[in-house]
């Protein structure tokens, strides 16, 4: 009959939900209201005004009136020449910031010619081998004027080095020079998986950089704790929040076993977090994290300086997120999501693309993705007033309840012995596990919705996307031949020899041994195989 | 008369990509539906795949790539496979693939590929569906 809905049909709606649950599956309920909060309550001591500790409500007292967030998107395909090009189109059409994926080849330590590289180069990012490589990936953008954010980890110190010695020689003074390594080895074996070495060295490799970075680099933040990774991965909200500031601690517990001092290198750190689809959880995640770090750090390790308590965030709207199916929708999830993170507070955004379920992202994407960006911060109104959701009785009991976790979470990974041996022992690796099996078996039972995916489905149209071919390779061999080629062998092999030498000693600074390796034009697979020879290979047990 | 012996599945993941959530989720999903899943673990080459599958006995191999590498990758595992005589042993992929690499990835051996937002029951059906039918074990 004509009047009657058919329930069976795929644009049915979806029946109400019995039980109500945020996309953590954690239970909401249907009014919050003062009697929600705890008594005795102190806003002061709870959360403080904006730039006031302990920073639940922003660490700027003006918010963004001052600054808005800097707009970073994420970048890098084949070559570094083809790469070059994209960034110099983002950078004229208003982004401020630049942000540099590499390739898994490069991620992993491989130069483009190696046999593991096979079919990986310049695929998920730019393929970086030598010095030469990364002078070209910022020919004609001066290094001390703009501030980039490199997204590696395991060859971050290699990495780090070489963007140093590029800087160097289009004349900038280091102590210029800002922006940000990723650098969490911690969140590669909880998440992300691109690990080379074994957990003791890959620490004392970060606490290299950062020791280094006190020194010579004060603009520069070493290190970008991350939980972005660890959600993509199907943690929930608060194990991406708990891990991600346990890894933070974890880093400042070897820095000050290195004996250096807390004030010297904690305002350096910074984090970066997911925007993922549940509106105020997400907000009350990012407004926990300001309040735990100023926790920890004034609590736990007794930092005086207060830039070393006040959390500073990059952000990323969630790719796991986004659907292949009808890709439309991801341009409406992507908005949401980075409102999010903008009523959270957060110091840097990436919005993603709405093919990025296909592939890497067109240039046309990527511009719409960063207009996403432009309107939020130019026609909603929303950077007028700092922490516009504070003081609502949902979102400062959801920002209690995060709290309240993680800390819950720290005392059990503190009983491990700590973040390191919780990871040996698999522990988070099987919470995440868990968590995205558990959301899967609640997507395919219905109870959780991915418009055009288990609701609302069409067959359509295949959007065009960026494709990108072999061609990579080859082009990166025959550089790779050539300043092998023009280079002197002699002077490589030294420095090689010497990084080994240091490599081999305790604590024994790795930085100015790999900046000496760079600039005789060793490459990222020679380094890193010289690193490999003495740290070893990490094989992780795998848990399903 | 024995039950005809439960379905074996081998879930690989070459290449250098890390990404293995789905590769879990599946491995997990499939032993749910009554299979016996191996998972391999990170950083398998097309030759330790087929090692592993030989080894394992199994019915089908399930790669997961996200990374791109497939077009290097598939048509190597083809090779391993066939120097293996392991012709009746089904090939499926999951991951991100291009539109226009999933008929050559076809044409190469593989049965199906499976897109974001594939749905555990249909993997499951098809594996099921696919396999070709093996000796039961003797009771």
């Amino acid at each position: 009959m004509a009047s009657t809905t058919d329930l069976t049909s795929p644009m049915a709606a979806p029946v109400r939900p019995q039980e109500f649950t945020t996309l953590s599956g954690v239970p909401v309920n249907r009014l919050y209201t003062g009697d929600d909060l705890p008594s005795g309550f102190d806003y002061q001591q709870a959360v403080g005004d904006p730039g006031q500790a302990p920073y639940v409500r922003g660490i700027h007292a003006t918010g963004y009136r001052g600054k808005l967030w800097t707009m970073r998107q994420f970048s890098g395909f084949a070559t570094p020449e083809e790469t070059n090009e994209r960034y110099r189109f983002l950078l004229s059409q208003g982004q401020t910031g630049l942000s540099v994926a590499f390739d898994l080849p490069t991620l992993m330590g491989y130069d483009s010619d190696d046999p593991m590289s096979a079919g990986e180069v310049g695929k998920c990012g730019v393929a970086i081998d030598s010095i030469e490589d990364m002078e070209r990936l910022f020919q004609g953008i001066r290094l001390d004027q703009v501030t980039t954010s490199m997204t590696i980890n395991s060859p971050a110190a290699v990495i780090w080095a070489m963007f140093l010695v590029a800087a160097e020689r289009q004349g900038a003074d280091w102590k210029q020079v800002s922006g940000t390594l990723q650098n969490d080895i911690l969140k590669e074996y909880i998440a992300q998986k691109e690990y080379i070495f074994p957990p003791a060295p890959s620490m004392r490799l970060v606490v290299d950089t950062i020791e280094f970075g006190a020194k010579e680099t004060p603009r520069f933040n070493p290190v970008s704790i991350s939980g972005y990774h660890i959600r993509e991965a199907g943690s929930t909200a608060l194990q991406e929040l708990a891990f991600t500031l346990r890894d933070g601690m974890e880093y400042v517990e070897w820095c000050l076993r290195r004996g250096m001092d807390v004030d010297a290198f904690a305002p350096r750190l910074s984090f970066f977090f997911n925007a993922h689809s549940d509106f105020f959880e997400e907000i009350a995640k990012y407004r926990a994290a300001r309040k735990l770090w100023f926790r920890m750090m004034t609590e736990r390790y007794g930092a005086k300086n207060p830039r070393s308590s006040m959390l500073r965030f990059h952000t990323q709207t969630a790719g796991v997120s986004l659907t292949a199916q009808q890709p439309y929708n991801n341009l409406t999830r992507v908005a949401l999501q980075a409102l999010a993170a903008v009523l959270g507070g957060t110091q840097s955004l990436h919005t993603n693309s709405l093919d990025e379920a296909l592939a890497l992202p067109t240039a046309e994407a990527a511009t719409l993705a960063l207009r996403t960006q432009q309107i939020i911060a130019y026609e909603t109104g929303v950077t007028n007033s700092v922490d516009p959701l504070g003081g609502s009785f949902l979102v400062e009991r959801g920002t209690l309840d995060m709290e309240e976790g993680a800390l819950d979470y720290f005392r059990r990974i503190d009983g491990m012995g700590g973040m390191v041996a919780a990871v040996e022992q698999g522990f988070p690796q099987r919470e995440v596990a868990d968590a995205s099996y558990r959301y899967q078996q609640a997507l395919e039972r219905g109870e959780k919705i991915m418009v055009g995916v288990n609701a609302f489905v069409t067959e359509e149209q295949p959007l065009p996307t960026l494709y990108i071919d072999e061609s990579a390779r080859d082009r990166q061999t025959e550089k790779l031949r050539d300043v092998r080629a023009r280079r002197s062998n002699e002077r490589a092999a030294a420095a090689l020899a010497a990084l080994r030498a240091v490599a081999r000693t305790d604590d024994g600074n790795t930085m100015p041994a790999l900046l000496q390796c760079v600039r005789v034009s060793c490459t990222v697979g020679e380094i890193c195989n010289t690193l490999r020879e003495v740290f070893g290979d990490y094989q992780e047990t795998a848990i399903t | 008369m024995s039950d005809p012996r439960r379905i074996r599945v081998l879930v690989a993941k070459p290449g250098l990509d890390g990404h293995d959530r789905g590769a879990k989720v599946v491995a997990r999903g499939l032993r749910d539906a009554g299979m016996e899943v191996i998972y391999t673990g990170l950083r398998q080459t097309p030759e330790m795949i087929a090692n592993a599958a030989l080894q394992e006995d199994v019915d089908c191999i399930g790669l997961s790539i996200l990374s791109g590498a497939h077009n290097a990758i598939v048509p190597d595992l083809m090779r391993e496979m066939q120097q293996r005589h392991m012709d009746d042993v089904l090939v499926v992929l999951g991951g991100i693939v291009p539109e226009p690499d999933i008929e050559p990835l076809k044409k190469a051996g593989v049965a199906a590929v499976f897109q974001p937002g594939s749905r555990m029951a249909e993997i499951a059906d098809f594996i099921r569906t696919h396999v070709h039918p093996r000796p039961a074990l003797a009771p």
